[in-house]
């Protein structure tokens, strides 16, 4: 079998007479195209110098084709021989020159890649998703940082720097101002670094300036400070953009004793609650579809004040009521103890509330982000989906009427919206998906200018409808089968990403795909924490800021004497 | 005569080792000028001017120049082996020694090697000399196209031959191991599917 010493003409002798020639511009050259399919992708034999250990999942290849250059992502590595016997009886490996000389030839490594873009020489509109596949024989390296740029843009305008690609020591751009026009999911187990990912995508829209946030900070890590696992405590938002970010909070007694400043105090009253945010609380009360469709039966028939008035019924009355509306007794009196528990929270009061709504409005109108902790509040999961589903419903409402009024004047649109919700599958689960606000964003995405920041560790629990609908994907380490099925749902390739997507490594690496990106790319996030990390961010400590007010005055009265 | 012809002169005289008796396309048989003068199995010999051929020795025999005459022990009243020459001066003139070699390349009249048969047999009478360590590695070089030739049926005890071949290749090359792994891996392409047979053979080059 003459065909491995002329698939590769230059490479025994490389190794003696070092005249191994170079055509990928400095590239790492990885191997030569021997088969492959669009469907499939496309695999290469590895060079009779390059190791399997030298080659990881997940990293970029470029491969040269007559025409165009390919870029694609490695997604298998894998042993092969070009005889069966080697496999059914592995010869004595005692001898070093017999292990030396059978790798690389009868026994070699192979590597599969996904072609996913092809960057043509000449042409003038960048790259274009690949259609074709390289022929036979074609030369496979190591993308280089201008493959990646060329591909992922520079840091610029409508770019913000993410993270780094796996193995590699540039900067990988997201395009922040495509990001916002979907909703995005940012995916993994718990303590892969969903968190700081969030994290980094705010910043990214706040620096850039091209939506408002909505943030509905479970565990308080977005609005003064965060946790991070490197350094005990990491600036939030408010502490690196100022006045551009406003702080509300559920629970002003814990965030007094946590010493974190605060805009406003939220109070949601009675009147607020609507058989909507009943029924996105039906699974965690343990409630009946029949006793959450009962609410709205409460609402047309005792009106605005429902809750009030139906928390007030008792003993005969709420007999009298069950009758009435044709229920169960049993029904209607687990619905009301159900609702009692809404007493036990501090933020809610009989009434109308503050307004709360109106001013966070008002705050987003303007173009400040605002943060929604939740203090001690965050652990109840029942307090997370009320308020969350209450605010953005209202929210939500607010802007289908200003989007309707601008009725395609641009200029009268109401300025973007990226609403952040953890736990999502609570909010989006195949059950209540079709009813909730959530799930209506999701699938109805930037009509009215609103979006979601989806974050959650079960991705599997949240409606398919809704899955597909997000753009941009964001995902860490996730190993539970069904949550991989469910991330990489109607991604092309989505069989061979599942092996990058589950070797990944447990913290700080992503991969990204979907929307805002031109393919799929695994990301070595962005440090965050540090003095250095913050400067680069644009954050300016007090004295920097001191001295720019200066000469700012400076600027605009002359200098003083 | 020029000096570098006047050194090759002397150089091939000294390594001249017999004259082409017999000759083919893909090998030729050379006679020894001195009984038991056979290069080593698996030597690299070149026969023939201007454009000579190269061959790598696959076999050697010693016999008798009468074909009625076969040998007979002699010896029985020696102590030493070299004795029965001494008592029979007359056997260094009846007996002869051949060897055999596969040709394996040429070079051509620019001066290049070619590691492919060559267009033409080599002549009868033939001058047939040992190669030298410089020019067996500049024939030696990696990838060895020849290989197949000498994995061809005529060849007896293929495996021995390009075992003792690699062996004294590498010994001309100053990375003996590195030589060894690339012309391996040669060996491997020409052996593919015979897993076993690759490993005996590197057995033996070590």
């Amino acid at each position: 079998m003459n065909g491995i010493n002329g698939a590769h003409p230059d490479r025994s002798s490389g190794d003696l007479a070092g005249d191994s020639a170079d055509f990928g511009g400095g590239r790492k050259p990885l191997g030569i195209v021997t088969s492959g399919s669009l469907a499939e992708g496309v695999r290469a034999r590895l060079d009779d110098g390059v190791s399997t250990e030298d080659v990881k999942v997940g990293t970029f290849v470029s491969i040269q084709g007559k025409q165009k250059r390919f870029l694609g992502v490695l997604t298998e590595i894998e042993l092969a021989s070009t005889d069966d016997g080697v496999i059914a009886a592995p010869p004595d490996m005692g001898s070093p020159l017999l292990a030396e000389v059978m790798s690389g030839t009868t026994a070699y490594g192979a590597i599969t890649v996904e072609p996913m873009l092809t960057l043509d020489v000449d042409a003038l509109d960048g790259p274009q998703p690949a259609k074709t596949i390289p022929p036979h024989f074609s030369r496979a390296y190591a993308a280089s940082e201008e493959d990646i740029s060329a591909v992922f843009g520079d840091e610029d305008a409508g770019n913000f720097y993410i993270g780094n690609p796996m193995d590699m020591e540039m900067k990988l751009c997201l395009n922040i101002d495509e990001l916002v026009k979907r909703s995005n999911g940012v995916f993994g187990k718990s303590g892969t670094g969903k968190t700081f990912l969030t994290r980094l995508l705010l910043i990214g829209i706040l620096q850039r300036n091209a939506a408002s946030n909505l943030v509905f900070d479970m565990h308080g890590e977005y609005g003064w400070r965060g946790s991070s696992e490197d350094v005990n405590e990491v600036k939030g938002l408010k502490q690196l953009f100022g006045s551009r970010v406003a702080v509300f909070t559920l629970d002003g007694e814990s965030a007094r004793r946590r010493r974190i400043p605060v805009d406003r105090e939220i109070s949601i009253g009675y009147d607020d609650i609507e058989p909507e945010d009943v029924a996105i609380l039906k699974d965690a009360w343990g409630l009946s579809d029949v006793a959450a469709d009962t609410a709205y039966s409460l609402r047309s028939r005792l009106g605005d004040k429902w809750l009030t008035k139906f928390l007030a019924h008792s003993g005969d009355e709420l007999s009298d009521l069950a009758k009435e509306l044709s229920v169960h007794h049993s029904t209607m009196s687990a619905l009301k103890s159900r609702l009692m528990k809404l007493r036990r929270f501090g933020f809610t009061s009989e009434g109308g509330g503050g307004g709360s709504v109106k001013e966070i409005l008002e705050y987003l109108n303007r173009g400040t982000h605002v943060v929604l902790e939740f203090g001690r509040y965050g652990n109840d999961i029942d307090a997370y989906l009320l308020v969350a589903n209450l605010l953005t419903r209202r929210i939500y409402q607010r802007y289908v009427e200003m989007s309707e009024r601008a009725s395609g004047d641009v200029t009268q649109e109401p300025r973007p919206l990226v609403i952040t919700i953890e736990e999502a599958h609570k909010f989006l689960s195949p059950s209540i998906a079709r009813n909730t606000i959530f799930g209506n964003i999701a699938r109805e995405m930037r009509k009215y200018n609103v979006t979601l920041l989806v974050v959650d560790q079960r991705p599997s629990g949240i409606d398919d409808e809704v899955m597909s609908q997000l753009g941009t994907k964001i995902a860490c380490l996730l190993d539970n089968e069904k949550d991989t099925d469910a991330v990489l749902s109607g991604v092309s390739g989505n069989r061979k990403l599942r092996t990058v997507l589950a070797r990944l490594e447990s913290n700080r690496q992503a991969l990204a795909f979907g929307h805002a990106l031109p393919m799929p790319v695994v990301i070595q996030t962005r440090e965050y924490g540090s003095a250095a990390s913050y400067r680069e961010l644009g954050f300016a400590d007090e004295a920097q800021l001191r001295a720019q007010a200066e000469r700012d005055v400076d600027a605009l009265f002359g200098p003083r004497d | 005569m020029t000096l570098g012809e006047t050194r090759e002169g002397m150089q091939a005289a000294d390594a001249r080792v017999g004259e082409v008796v017999e000759a083919a396309t893909s090998e030729f048989t050379a006679q020894c000028y001195a009984l038991y003068d056979a290069p080593p199995l698996g030597s690299l010999v070149r026969c023939g001017e201007g454009t000579p051929v190269f061959g790598i020795v696959c076999e050697a025999s010693t016999q008798s120049l009468d074909p009625g005459r076969h040998a007979i022990p002699r010896g029985e009243a020696e102590s030493k082996e070299a004795g029965v020459f001494r008592s029979n001066p007359q056997l260094e003139r009846l007996l002869y020694t051949r060897f055999r070699a596969i040709s394996v390349g040429y070079r051509g009249a620019d001066g290049a090697i070619r590691r492919y048969l060559p267009p033409d047999a080599p002549r009868l009478y033939s001058f047939v000399s040992r190669c030298d360590a410089n020019e067996l590695a500049e024939f030696s070089r990696p990838p060895l196209e020849f290989i197949p030739m000498l994995l061809a049926p005529q060849v007896s005890a293929q495996d021995d031959v390009i075992a003792a071949f690699l062996r004294q290749a590498s010994e001309a090359h100053p990375d003996r191991n590195g030589y060894l792994i690339s012309a391996g891996k040669s060996l491997a392409a020409a052996l593919a599917g015979q897993t076993y047979r690759l490993g005996d053979i590197l057995r033996r080059l070590q």
